[in-house]
């Protein structure tokens, strides 16, 4: 791995998507907009906000790095950059570790606009720790580029791309414990859950929990985003038939 | 410099290339030609190391095609421009330079050498499909690689820029590059020192091009192609 190649490629990444101020306000503005959206719909109940308000942190920057970088790469792949790249001394792990520090910077920027607008307009008074929170959903962005970058290798459009969001979202966000809550799952049900990354954001947002718990979920965070990178990784061809 | 022996290719249970051998020294300039679908994106992959190989060996500069030590010492136009559209010329040359490990002064050398300079600031999408062609070249250029393989690179292009693109590729093969250039257009063969004619998969001619035309008796390169089937069936 040479951090100099890494950089290069954020760096390019950084100004394709400079090139586009449409993404980049849609990628930041969207998790924090409908964040506030939530907040004002829940005006007349107070409390609940305070219980949801900071799990769904966790789930916008999920689906939103997860689409933009699934078509980012896709588009990569078909356009032909890619199979350009390999003819150069880039490997496959600079590659997709450019990749993820790019969106991770993204991601960075998105969980300290979320954070912020949640503490201070939208009536926020979670007792956990605001760094907690701001930490889980730089995870959860981190994950929808780790999985959006592993499922670039299955679809095939860029069309494709964007069904596979429902497919892939929507199971952990109806197991992920917000609409009935995890130990109220069926059995066989629940152990899915438990392993769920999404499960484990909200998990790691919850209030009064040991250290030792926060950090086991924090783990099973980490450890789905790895293994997401490195399938992506894996599934980069530098030959194709 | 390329020592192709008995390749073959099969894509998808079709065999694209049939026992193919060439081989190209140091300061050649080859034109690979043939009808489309003939099998010349095929083999320029195969020399680039990203085509699995069915059979057959394949070294470039005395190894494997493909090899680690080999990236980087081919420069490739691949057939559809692999830039990346949405940055700017200037943009895409640095970043394809950072990964070479050349300086920046490199990107304005090549942007001289392919007349891109004006442009550098431009999106790429923004460009014309044949500015696009030589903002890939220049990415080619870049480090001066002892091997460029270019797919198609004056196709739809005017005459003029055309004529100049070959003169580039001329001057490159005099300083010692070897150049590969495929085209589907047989009227090409006038600018290169030796072709390669491919149909079907298989070499059916690699000569000079005069060659060809004593052989065929005729002043046109499509039917001295023509003739040269014919004779083989
Ligand atoms: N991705 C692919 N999968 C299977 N066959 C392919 C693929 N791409 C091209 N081919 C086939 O390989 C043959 C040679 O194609 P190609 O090398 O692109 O020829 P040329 O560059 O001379 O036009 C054609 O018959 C084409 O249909
Ligand atoms: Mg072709």
């Amino acid at each position: 791995m040479n951090p100099r190649r890494i950089l290069f490629t954020t760096q390019r990444i950084l100004q394709q998507l400079r090139h586009d101020p449409r993404t980049i306000g849609l990628l930041l503005l969207v998790p924090s907009a409908l964040t506030g959206l939530l907040a004002w719909t829940l005006s007349g109940r107070p409390g609940t906000f305070q219980t949801i308000g900071p799990q769904l942190l966790g789930v916008f920057p999920l689906i939103v790095m997860f689409l933009v970088t699934s078509v980012i790469t896709l588009r990569e792949r078909t356009v032909g950059t890619l199979e350009r790249l390999f003819t150069l001394p880039l490997t496959k792990g600079e590659f997709i570790t450019g990749y993820a520090l790019a969106f991770a910077l993204l991601a960075i920027l998105q969980s300290i606009l979320v954070a912020t607008l949640s503490y201070t307009w939208y009536g926020l008074a979670h007792q956990g720790v605001p760094w907690r929170i701001s930490l889980v959903a730089l995870c959860a962005g981190l994950l929808g580029t780790a999985f959006g970058l592993a499922l670039s290798a299955v679809a095939h459009t860029e069309f494709q791309a964007v069904q596979f969001m429902p497919a892939f979202i929507l199971p952990q966000l109806l197991l992920c414990g917000l609409f009935v809550p995890v130990g109220q799952l069926p059995v066989a049900l629940r152990l899915v859950a438990d392993v769920l990354p999404m499960t484990a954001a909200i998990h790691a947002i919850s209030n009064f929990q040991s250290t030792s718990y926060y950090a086991g979920q924090f783990a099973i965070l980490v450890g789905f985003i790895f293994g997401g990178l490195g399938v992506g990784a894996a599934t980069l061809r530098r030959r194709t038939k | 410099m390329i020592d192709v022996k008995d390749l073959r290719v099969i894509r998808q249970g079709n065999e694209i290339l049939h026992e193919l051998s060439f081989r190209a020294g140091a300061g050649e300039l080859i034109g690979l030609l043939g009808p489309s679908g003939s099998g010349k994106s095929t083999l320029m992959r195969s020399l680039l190391g990203v085509q699995m190989l069915s059979g057959g060996t394949l070294q470039i500069l005395e190894r494997p095609a493909g090899s680690a030590s080999l990236r980087g010492a081919l420069g490739y136009v691949a057939q559809s421009s692999s830039v990346y559209l949405d940055l700017t010329v200037e943009e895409n040359l640095r970043y394809f330079a950072g990964i070479l490990h050349e300086p920046r002064s490199e990107v304005g050398r090549v942007l001289a050498v392919v007349s891109l300079t004006t442009l550098a600031g431009r999106v790429v999408s923004s460009l014309s499909g044949g500015e696009r062609t030589r903002v890939s070249l220049a990415t080619a250029l870049l480090g001066s690689p002892p091997i460029l393989v270019l797919d198609e690179p004056t196709v739809g292009l005017d005459p003029i820029l055309r004529r100049d693109l070959w003169r580039t590729f001329d001057e490159l093969a005099k300083s010692g590059t070897t150049v590969v250039v495929s085209s589907h257009v047989m009227d090409e063969a006038a600018h290169c020192a030796r072709l390669l004619l491919l149909r079907d998969g298989r070499l059916l001619f690699d000569d000079s091009p005069a060659k060809l035309l004593a052989a065929a008796k005729s002043s046109s390169y499509d039917e001295a192609f023509e003739r040269l089937i014919e004779s083989q069936s």
